[in-house]
C-alpha cells in the first residue's frame, strides 16, 4: 500500500520488531508465529538471550505486562500479549489488531468454597475487600456492578490471600482452575474471557502498513489453522 | 537540596531552551510568511468557554477566582482562538489567518512520564471552505515540518464523520454507535468486531465497516473505499478526493497518506482530519483538521481549518532524525 514518494519517504530502514510474551503464553505464540512462516527454532533452543533474528523480523522477548510500554512507544513496531494485560493497562495507546484465540483464561471473582465472607462483608459492611494482582479490570468490574470494594493489590500467589484472612476473595485470572481448587476457592463470578492479542503502535500501524498488513493476515490465517487443529 | 515540582512538569535548561527557541522561531517563521498573524490568549478562561469546544468535557484544571466564577487552564488552542475570532473579529475580512505557540493542560496519568502542560505551535484559517482551505493548512503544515527538518514525516488525512454516518446509514444510534465510534477512535479491532456483530447489521457490513478502517495509503485507497459503496463512504471518499487534489494541484500531495481508520477524539472536527507522524518516534506529533460548526457555538458561521503540533515532541524527532542522519541510532 506505500505509493510513491510518500512511501519511499515514510518507510524508515530496518525489520519489524515483534514483542515476544515470555511466561504462559511463549508456547503458543512460537507456535501461531511457526504457522505464520516466522522462524523461530532460535527462541526454542536459546533461553538466556533477549533478541531474535529472522530473516524478516525482530523478535524481542519480554514480560507478558511490558509488551504494552514497548509497542506504545514503538520501540516495538508490533507484539503479542494477553487481553488481561490490555485491560490491566487500558490506557496504553496500543492498536488491537487481532484475536489471536489461544492463551484462554476467565477473569473471575473467587471465594473460598462454601465460604460466606464475601456475601457478609457485602451486606453488614457495605464493601468487599478484595485482593488482586488486576485493581484497574477488580476496579472497573465492581464499579459497572453498582458494588463497593477495597481493593487491596498483591504481586505473588494471590490465592494465599483470602486463605489467611486478607480480604473476603480474590480477582485472578483462572486458566484450567487448579490452583484455584488446589486452594480451596471457588469461582463465584465470571468476569471477562482473555485471549492472546495482536497489537501494534500507533504511528508504525500508518507508516508501515503493509508489513503491518501482511503480518496481520498471515497471523489471523494461522491462529485460524492452529484454532480449527486443536478444536 | 531538591525542592520537587508537581509530577508531568519540568524545567528547562539553556541548552535545550537555545534548540526550543531556534525551533519555534523557524515554526512561526514559516506561518508569518504565508500571511499567518501570532496571536496569543490568556492562560485561563472561562470554563464555559472551553466548554463550547468539545461539548462533554472542559479542561481539566478547573478552579473558582476570587468572585466565584469558574475558571479552566486552556487545554487547547482552537477553542480560545475562536472566541478570540468571534469578539475581534467578527466584521473582519475573510479569511483570517492566525497562527500561535502557547501551552496547554491536559490531564496526566500518573507514573507515566506524561506532560501537564504542552506546548503547541500551530495555525488557523478562519473563513475559507473545503478543499481549498484545507489544501492551504496542509501545505503551510509540511513547510512548518520541512523546516523543523522532519523531511519523513508523513501526515494522515481522514475525514471525522465518516463512521458516525455510516454506523447511522447501517441503523446504529445512541449508545451502541457512541461506544462503537470509541473502539474505533482506539482501534480496538477486535471489540469493534464483536460489538458490531451484536448490533445485528449483518456479517457484511461488519466485514466492510472494520475492513474500511484499515484502508490507508495513497490516492488508490479512494477507489478502494469507493468499491465499498454507500453513502457515508461516497460521501468521505468524495471529499478527501477533492483535498487530495486541491493538494496535488499546489503540489502538497506526495507527503500525504489517505487514512479511511482515522478518528480524532476532540468533538469539534468535521469534515477532513489530520494526524502527523514521523518515522523516528512512535507518537503522534500533532493534529488538526476541519472544524466547520465550532464557530457557530461562538455566534459566527464560518468554516475552518487549522492543525497544533506538538512543540516537545517535535523536538524529540528532530533529534532522533539528526541521529540518523549521522548514522547513529
Amino acid at each position: 500500500m506505500n505509493v510513491g514518494v510518500a512511501g519511499s519517504r515514510a518507510v524508515p530502514g530496518g525489520k519489524l520488531k515483534l514483542a515476544v510474551p515470555r511466561g504462559a503464553l511463549f508456547g503458543e505464540t512460537l507456535d501461531v508465529l511457526d504457522a505464520a512462516g516466522v522462524d523461530t527454532a532460535e527462541l526454542r533452543g536459546n533461553s538466556r538471550s533477549l533478541i531474535f533474528e529472522t530473516d524478516e523480523l525482530t523478535l524481542v522477548t519480554m514480560r507478558p505486562s511490558d509488551v504494552p510500554t514497548y509497542v506504545e512507544s514503538g520501540a516495538a513496531e508490533v507484539g503479542i500479549t494477553g487481553k488481561d494485560v490490555l485491560l490491566e493497562q487500558g490506557d496504553r495507546a496500543v492498536y488491537e489488531l487481532l484475536d489471536l484465540g489461544f492463551g484462554r483464561c476467565r477473569m473471575v471473582l473467587a471465594g473460598r468454597r462454601g465460604d460466606t465472607r464475601l456475601g457478609e462483608s457485602q451486606r453488614r459492611l457495605g464493601m468487599m475487600r478484595i485482593a488482586t494482582k488486576y485493581p484497574r479490570i477488580a476496579a472497573d468490574y465492581f464499579e459497572g456492578t453498582g458494588r463497593q470494594v477495597d481493593l487491596i493489590e498483591v504481586k505473588g500467589s494471590v490465592e494465599l490471600a483470602p486463605l489467611i484472612g486478607l480480604g473476603d476473595g480474590i480477582v485472578d485470572l483462572v486458566a484450567t482452575g487448579r490452583t484455584l481448587a488446589d486452594n480451596d476457592l471457588e469461582v463465584r463470578e465470571e468476569i471477562v474471557v482473555c485471549t492472546a492479542r495482536f497489537v501494534a503502535n500507533r504511528v508504525a500501524h500508518k507508516l508501515r502498513a503493509a508489513e503491518v498488513d501482511d503480518l496481520t493476515a498471515r497471523l489471523r490465517e494461522a491462529s485460524r489453522t492452529l484454532g480449527a487443529a486443536a478444536s | 537540596m531538591i525542592h520537587p515540582i508537581p509530577p508531568g512538569s519540568r524545567d528547562v535548561l539553556p541548552e535545550e531552551m537555545r534548540e526550543l527557541r531556534r525551533l519555534n522561531l523557524a515554526l512561526i517563521e514559516v506561518f508569518e510568511a504565508r500571511g499567518y498573524g501570532e496571536v496569543a490568549t490568556p492562560t485561563i478562561e472561562y470554563d464555559e468557554v472551553m466548554a463550547r469546544g468539545d461539548g462533554r468535557a472542559s479542561g481539566a484544571y478547573r478552579f473558582f477566582d476570587e468572585s466565584g466564577e469558574l475558571l479552566a487552564l486552556r487545554s487547547d488552542m482552537t477553542v480560545p482562538i475562536a472566541r478570540l475570532v468571534a469578539s475581534r473579529f467578527a466584521d473582519a475580512e475573510m479569511p483570517l489567518r492566525l497562527c500561535y505557540l502557547a501551552s496547554t493542560y491536559r490531564a496526566v496519568t500518573p507514573q507515566r512520564g506524561q506532560l501537564r502542560e504542552v506546548v503547541q505551535a500551530g495555525i488557523e484559517l478562519i473563513g475559507a471552505t473545503a478543499p481549498e482551505g484545507t489544501a492551504e493548512v496542509i501545505e503551510v503544515l509540511e513547510a512548518a515540518l520541512d523546516a523543523a527538518g522532519l523531511d519523513r514525516a508523513v501526515i494522515g488525512l481522514g475525514d471525522s464523520d465518516l463512521y458516525r454516518q455510516l454506523l447511522t446509514e447501517y441503523g446504529v444510534e445512541g449508545e451502541a454507535r457512541e461506544s462503537l465510534l470509541g473502539k474505533l477512535a482506539r482501534h480496538d479491532l477486535v471489540g469493534l468486531e464483536v460489538e458490531l456483530g451484536e448490533a445485528g447489521i449483518g456479517e457484511e457490513r461488519v466485514a466492510t465497516c472494520v475492513a474500511l478502517s484499515q484502508l490507508r495509503g495513497g490516492a488508490e485507497v479512494l477507489d478502494q473505499a469507493r468499491e465499498i459503496g454507500g453513502t457515508a463512504v461516497e460521501r468521505a471518499v468524495a471529499g478527501l478526493g477533492e483535498t487530495y487534489e486541491a493538494l496535488d494541484r499546489i503540489g502538497a500531495a506526495d507527503r500525504v497518506r489517505i487514512d479511511m481508520g482515522l478518528l480524532r477524539d476532540l468533538g469539534y472536527y468535521s469534515g477532513a482530519i489530520l494526524e502527523v507522524y514521523d518515522p523516528a518516534l512512535g507518537y503522534v506529533l500533532g493534529g488538526g483538521g476541519r472544524y466547520d460548526r465550532l464557530m457557530h457555538n461562538f455566534g459566527l458561521d464560518l468554516p475552518a481549518c487549522g492543525f497544533g503540533l506538538y512543540l516537545e515532541r517535535v523536538h524529540v524527532a528532530q533529534m532522533e532524525e539528526q541521529r540518523r542522519a549521522r548514522g547513529e541510532s
